[in-house]
C-alpha cells in the first residue's frame, strides 16, 4: 500500500496541478505541486524506517491481479536494492519543484504536472515486480521527459527530445521481445519467478542482448551514450537533474533486477564485454569530458563516466563491487543533481552555458562558489564526500578481480578531478571576466535551500555511509549467491 | 402466421431494424426541407440506438451462444455482436464529429446519412456472414455505399479521382475474391463456411486437391488483403483517405476495417482453418511488408490524412501478426489466444482511428481543411485539452504505455512469440520504432512549436457540446482501457472461444 502511495500521490498531484487551470493560476499550481512533492516524499519515509535490513527478500509487497488473461499482476515490492532509489527520487522531486519556482514562467501547470507524473512513474519502475508493469512504467517515463525537454528546453530542444525518445524506445522495444520470450517459457510475468527459470546458455545470451540494448541505452554505456549529452544540454535545469539523478539509474537498476539474476550464466560469460565497455566509458569518456566547452555537456560526459563505474561494479560479481556500484548510483544522484542545479543557478542569471563566458564568479557569488566547490570535490571523488565511497568500493572490488582492472578504473580519480576542477577554476576563480559576471547576484533563499539540502546529503553520505549500505547488504549478498549458481 | 419461425430468426433483428430504419429515414429525408437536416441527424441516431437495443436484446437472449439461421447463411455469435456494437459507436461518432464539417461545406444531405447506414448494414451482413454468398453480399453492399460516399463532394477533383480509384480497384478485388471463392467451391461443393471447413479437413492429404485449393486460397487472401488494405494491395488507401471528405475517411477507416477483420476471420478461420498452414505464410509476408512500407512511407507525409492512411496500413500489418500465429506446426492450441489478440487489436485500432480523424474534423473550418500536419502546430497553446487528447491518440497508435495501443501491440507480439515467430516480432518492433517517429512529430508540432502565425493562434476551436463530449470520451477511453484492459481482453477471448 505504501508503495502504491509513493507512485500515485505524485501522479494525482500532477493531475490536480493540471486541473487548476492555465498560467493565470500559476501561484496556486506551484503550491499544489510543492504540497504534492512533499507529501510524496513523506509517504516514502516509512519505507525506510519500516525496512528490515536483515530480510533479503521483497518487502511492502502488494499484489493485485490486473490482466489475468496474460497473468499480469499489479505487483509491487522493494528490497534493499530498490528502496533507496524511491527515496532518492521523491527527495529530488521536491528540489526540482522548489528550483523551478521562479524560473519557469510559461505553462507552469504543465511543467509541474510533467515532473510530478514523472516522479510517480519512476517510483513505479523501482517498485514493480511484474515485468509488464515494469515495462509500462519504464516506457511511460519517456512521455513526460520528452515533453519536458521539448517544451522548456534550449534552442536545439526538438532534436534532443526526439533523439532521446527514439534512442531509448529502440532499446526498450527489443527488451519487450525478450520479456515476451521469457513469458513464453514461464507463462508468468513475475520477475522473481524468472529468477528461478532454467534457461540454456544460448537462450540466455540472446536474451542478454535483448535486455542489454534497453538498459545500456538508459545507463548510458559507451557506445550508445550519444543521446545523453544532447538531452542534458538542451533540457531545462529540472529536466537535466531528474535525467541525471534518476533516469540514468533505470538502466543500471535493470541490469541488477533482470540481467544478473535471470541470466547469470550469460552475465558471467559476457562480463568481459561489459567490463570493457565500462572501462572505455570511465577512461575515454573522462577524456572527452576534459575538452568540453559547455558546462552542461561536461557534466553530462562526467555522468557517463561515473555510470561506467556502476556497470563495472556490477559485472565483477563481488560484494564490494556491487555495493559500491549501488552507493555510486545514489551518490551520483545527489552529486550530478547538485552540479546541474549549480549550472542552472548561473544559467538563469547569464543565459549561457559556455565556460568561456564565465570567470571570477567567486567575486560576486561567494556562497555559491563555496557550495559548488563541495559538489565539484564530490564529483571528483574526494574522501569525506559521497562520491568517494562508491568509487573506492568499486576500485577495491576490481582489485580483487584484477590489478589492471583496478588500475584503469582508478584513473577516474585523476580525470574526474581534472575535468571538474579545471571547469571550476575557469568558471569561479580568476578576475571578473565581464560585466555580466560583475552584475551577478548571490544565491536566493530557494537556491540556498536546494543546494544546501544536497550539500548535507553529500557530506552525510561521505562521512557516514552506513545507513545506506546496511539496507542493501543482505539483498546484495543473496543476489551474488544466486548469480554464482548456474541455470543451465 | 408461423410465430416460431419468426422467433427463430430474431438473431437478425439488428439488421432488420437497421434496414427498416434506414429506409424510413431515406423517405423522410426526401420530403425534408430543413437545410440543417436536424430531423435526419436525430433520426439516424435513433436508428443506431434501436440497433444497439436490438443487438443488446439478441445478446441478452442468446449470450455467447452461436446461432446459425437462414439455412446456414447467417450466423449470430459474440464476436459479431461485439463488432456490430463497435461499428454503431463508430458510425455514431462519424455522425456527431462530421455534422459541422458537412454543414460548413453544404455536404450534409440525406445521402450521406442513408449511405452511411446502408454501408453499416453491409458491414453487419459481412460480420454475420456464414456463407460465401453472404460474405459477397455484405461486402458489395458496404463497398458500393462507400464508393458513392467518397464522391459525395462532387466538385472536388481529388474526391472524384479517389472515388474512381477506389471503385475500379475495389471491383478488381471483388473479382479476385469471387474467383478464389469459386475455386474453393469447386473443390468442396459447398458454400456454408462451417461445411467448407469440414470438407477441407476431409480433403487433407490429397496433393492435387491441395494444389487446387492453395491456388484458390491465394485469390481469397488477395481479396481480404485488399479490403484490409495491406501491402501489396494498399495502393488505394492513401489516395482514398486523402481524397475523400474527412467524415467519409473516418467511416472507411473504422467500419470497413472492422468488416474486413470479420471477413478475414469468417473466411480464413471459420471457413478454411484446415488450410491455416498455407494462409499463415501468406499473411506473414503481407504483415511484414505492410509494417515496413506503411511505417517508412508515413514518415514522408505532410498531410495528416495520408499519414494516417499509411499508419492504417502498418497497423493492419500488426493486426495480421495475431491472425497468423494461430497454428504452430499443426498444433491448434494457440489459435484462440492468437485470434483474440487480433480481435483486440482491431477494436482498439478502430477507437484510435475514429479519434484521430475526429481531431482532424475538429480543427477544420469553413473553407479550411486542417488536414496538413502544419495545422496542428501549437495546438497546446490554442487548446491544451484537445492537444492532450491528440497526444494520447498518437502515443496509442505508436504503441506506448500507458495507452491501450500498447496492450494491443503487446498482445499480438506475444502471440507471434508464442508461435515461435521471434524474428517476425523483432522486425515488428523495429518497424514500429520507425513508426513512433511520425507519431511523435505530431506531438512535437502540438507541444514544441508555436502556432504558425497570429491568425492560426487566434483561430477558435469550437466544438458542439456533443462533439466535445464524444471526442473526450473517445480520447480518454484510450487511456482508461490502457490502465485497465482486462475486461476488453476477456471479452475478446470469450468472443473468439465461441466462434
Amino acid at each position: 500500500m505504501l508503495l502504491s502511495l509513493a507512485i500515485w500521490v505524485p501522479i494525482v498531484a500532477g493531475l490536480l496541478v493540471l486541473a487548476a487551470g492555465g498560467d493565470e493560476r500559476a501561484p496556486l499550481q506551484r503550491q499544489i505541486a510543492l504540497a504534492g512533492a512533499v507529501l510524496g516524499f513523506l509517504v516514502t519515509i516509512p519505507l525506510y524506517t519500516g525496512f528490515q535490513p536483515a530480510n533479503a527478500g521483497m518487502q511492502f509487497e502488494q499484489l493485485v491481479p490486473w490482466i489475468e488473461r496474460f497473468s499480469i499482476n499489479y505487483h509491487l515490492g522493494v528490497d534493499g536494492i530498490s528502496v533507496l532509489f524511491i527515496l532518492l527520487n521523491s527527495f529530488i522531486t521536491i528540489l526540482v519543484v522548489v528550483a523551478g519556482w521562479t524560473v519557469v514562467e510559461s505553462r507552469v501547470g504543465q511543467y509541474y504536472a510533467a515532473f510530478l507524473v514523472l516522479s510517480g512513474l519512476l517510483n513505479g519502475v523501482f517498485a514493480a515486480l511484474d515485468a509488464v508493469l515494469f515495462y509500462v512504467f519504464f516506457e511511460a517515463t519517456l512521455i513526460p521527459m520528452f515533453i519536458i525537454i521539448g517544451v522548456w528546453g534550449g534552442p536545439n530542444r526538438v532534436y534532443a527530445a526526439v533523439k532521446f525518445f527514439l534512442y531509448t524506445l529502440f532499446g526498450s522495444l527489443l527488451m519487450l521481445v525478450a520479456l515476451l520470450y521469457l513469458y513464453g517459457q514461464s507463462h508468468s510475468f513475475a520477475i522473481l519467478d524468472w529468477h528461478q527459470l532454467p534457461l540454456s546458455l544460448s537462450e540466455q545470451k540472446w536474451l542478454f542482448f535483448g535486455l542489454l540494448f534497453a538498459f545500456a541505452v538508459k545507463v548510458p554505456m559507451w557506445p550508445v551514450h550519444t543521446w545523453l549529452p544532447d538531452a542534458h544540454t538542451e533540457a531545462p535545469t529540472g529536466g537535466s537533474v531528474v535525467l541525471a539523478a534518476i533516469l540514468l539509474k533505470l538502466g543500471a537498476y535493470g541490469f541488477i533486477r533482470f540481467t544478473l539474476p535471470i541470466l547469470p550464466d550469460a552475465s558471467r560469460d559476457l562480463a568481459w564485454m561489459m567490463i570493457a565497455a565500462s572501462l572505455i566509458a570511465v577512461v575515454y569518456i573522462g577524456l572527452v569530458a576534459l575538452v568540453q566547452q559547455d558546462m552542461k555537456r561536461l557534466i553530462a560526459y562526467s555522468s557517463i563516466s561515473h555510470m561506467g563505474f556502476v556497470t563495472l561494479g556490477f559485472f565483477i560479481f563481488n560484494q564490494l563491487g556491487v555495493e559500491g556500484a549501488l552507493i555510486q548510483m545514489i551518490s551520483h544522484g545527489f552529486v550530478s543533481a547538485a552540479m546541474f542545479f549549480c549550472v542552472g543557478v548561473v544559467y538563469d542569471r547569464m543565459h549561457t552555458r559556455m565556460i568561456a563566458d564565465y570567470g571570477g564568479v567567486v567575486n560576486t557569488m561567494p556562497k555559491f562558489a563555496a557550495l559548488m566547490m563541495l559538489f565539484a570535490m564530490a564529483n571528483s571523488g574526494l574522501p569525506a564526500t559521497s562520491g568517494f565511497v562508491g568509487e573506492f568500493l568499486v576500485i577495491m572490488g576490481a582489485m580483487k578481480a584484477s590489478f589492471w582492472l583496478a588500475f584503469l578504473a582508478a584513473t577516474t580519480l585523476v580525470f574526474g578531478a581534472a575535468y571538474t576542477l579545471w571547469m571550476y577554476k575557469r568558471v569561479i576563480f580568476g578576475p571578473v571576466a565581464n560585466a555580466n559576471v560583475a552584475a551577478l547576484k548571490d544565491l536566493d533563499s530557494k537556491e540556498k535551500f536546494v543546494l544546501g539540502a544536497l550539500a548535507v546529503a553529500v557530506l552525510f553520505m561521505g562521512v557516514y555511509p552506513l545507513p545506506f549500505t546496511e539496507v542493501m547488504h543482505s539483498t546484495v549478498e543473496q543476489l551474488l549467491r544466486h548469480v554464482a549458481g548456474s541455470k543451465i | 402466421m408461423n410465430w416460431s419461425l419468426l422467433i427463430d430468426h430474431l438473431p437478425a433483428l439488428p439488421e432488420v431494424v437497421l434496414l427498416l430504419g434506414a429506409s424510413a429515414l431515406m423517405i423522410y429525408d426526401a420530403g425534408s426541407k430543413d437545410p440543417r437536416r436536424t430531423g435526419t441527424y436525430v433520426g439516424a441516431q435513433l436508428v443506431l440506438a434501436a440497433c444497439l437495443a436490438a443487438t443488446g436484446f439478441v445478446l441478452w437472449g442468446a449470450g455467447a451462444a452461436r446461432l446459425v439461421i437462414f439455412e446456414g447463411l447467417f450466423v449470430a455469435d459474440l464476436m459479431g455482436h461485439v463488432l456490430k456494437i463497435v461499428s454503431y459507436g463508430a458510425v455514431w461518432a462519424a455522425l456527431v464529429y462530421s455534422r459541422r464539417y458537412l454543414l460548413d461545406r453544404g455536404l450534409l444531405r440525406g445521402e450521406f446519412v442513408t449511405l452511411m447506414l446502408f454501408a453499416l448494414l453491409g458491414a453487419m451482413v459481412l460480420i454475420s456472414a456464414n456463407s460465401f454468398l453472404t460474405v459477397y453480399l455484405g461486402l458489395e453492399l458496404m463497398s458500393l455505399c462507400l464508393y458513392a460516399m467518397v464522391a459525395l463532394d462532387r466538385d472536388s477533383p481529388l474526391a472524384t479521382e479517389a472515388a474512381m480509384k477506389y471503385f475500379v480497384l475495389g471491383a478488381l478485388a471483388s473479382g479476385l475474391l469471387l474467383y478464389g471463392l469459386s475455386m474453393i467451391y469447386g473443390a468442396t461443393g459447398v458454400l456454408a463456411l462451417n461445411e467448407v471447413s469440414l470438407r477441407l479437413g476431409a480433403l487433407a492429404g490429397n496433393a492435387s486437391d491441395q494444389r487446387f485449393l492453395a491456388f484458390g486460397l491465394v485469390f481469397v487472401v488477395a481479396g481480404i488483403a485488399f479490403k484490409l488494405g495491406v501491402v501489396p494491395f494498399h495502393m488505394w488507401i492513401p489516395d482514398v483517405y486523402h481524397g475523400a471528405p474527412t467524415p467519409v475517411t473516418l467511416v472507411i477507416g473504422s467500419i470497413s476495417k472492422l468488416a474486413a477483420f470479420a471477413m478475414a476471420v469468417r473466411l480464413l478461420v471459420n471457413g478454411m482453418f484446415p488450410l491455416a498452414h498455407d494462409w499463415q505464410q501468406m499473411l506473414a509476408l503481407l504483415a511484414l511488408l505492410s509494417m515496413a512500407i506503411g511505417n517508412i512511407t508515413a514518415i514522408a507525409q505532410s498531410n495528416i490524412k495520408r499519414m494516417l492512411a499509411y499508419s492504417a496500413i502498418a497497423n493492419m500489418g500488426f493486426l495480421l501478426l495475431g491472425l497468423l500465429s494461430g497454428v504452430v506446426g499443426g498444433n491448434e492450441r494457440n489459435a484462440v489466444d492468437a485470434y483474440s489478440t487480433a480481435f483486440f487489436y482491431a477494436i482498439t485500432y478502430v477507437v484510435m482511428s475514429v479519434g484521430a480523424f475526429g481531431m482532424v474534423l475538429l480543427l477544420a473550418r469553413a473553407g479550411f481543411e486542417a488536414d496538413n500536419l502544419e495545422d496542428f502546430r501549437g495546438l497546446n497553446r490554442r487548446s491544451p485539452w484537445y492537444a492532450f487528447l491528440m497526444m494520447l491518440l498518437m502515443l496509442s497508435l505508436a504503441g506506448l504505455p500507458p495507452t491501450v495501443g500498447f496492450y494491443a501491440k503487446l498482445a499480438v507480439l506475444q502471440s507471434a512469440v508464442a508461435a515461435g515467430q521471434v524474428w517476425l516480432a523483432v522486425a515488428a518492433v523495429v518497424l514500429s520504432l520507425i513508426g513512433a517517429f511520425y507519431y511523435l512529430r505530431v506531438v512535437k508540432l502540438m507541444y514544441f512549436d508555436e502556432p504558425r502565425d497570429a491568425a492560426q493562434a487566434a483561430m477558435p476551436i469550437a466544438a458542439s457540446p456533443g462533439m466535445a463530449f464524444l471526442l473526450s470520451v473517445n480520447g480518454l477511453a484510450i487511456l482508461l482501457f490502457g490502465l485497465y484492459p482486462k475486461p476488453l481482453f476477456n471479452l475478446c477471448l470469450t468472443a473468439i472461444q465461441s466462434l
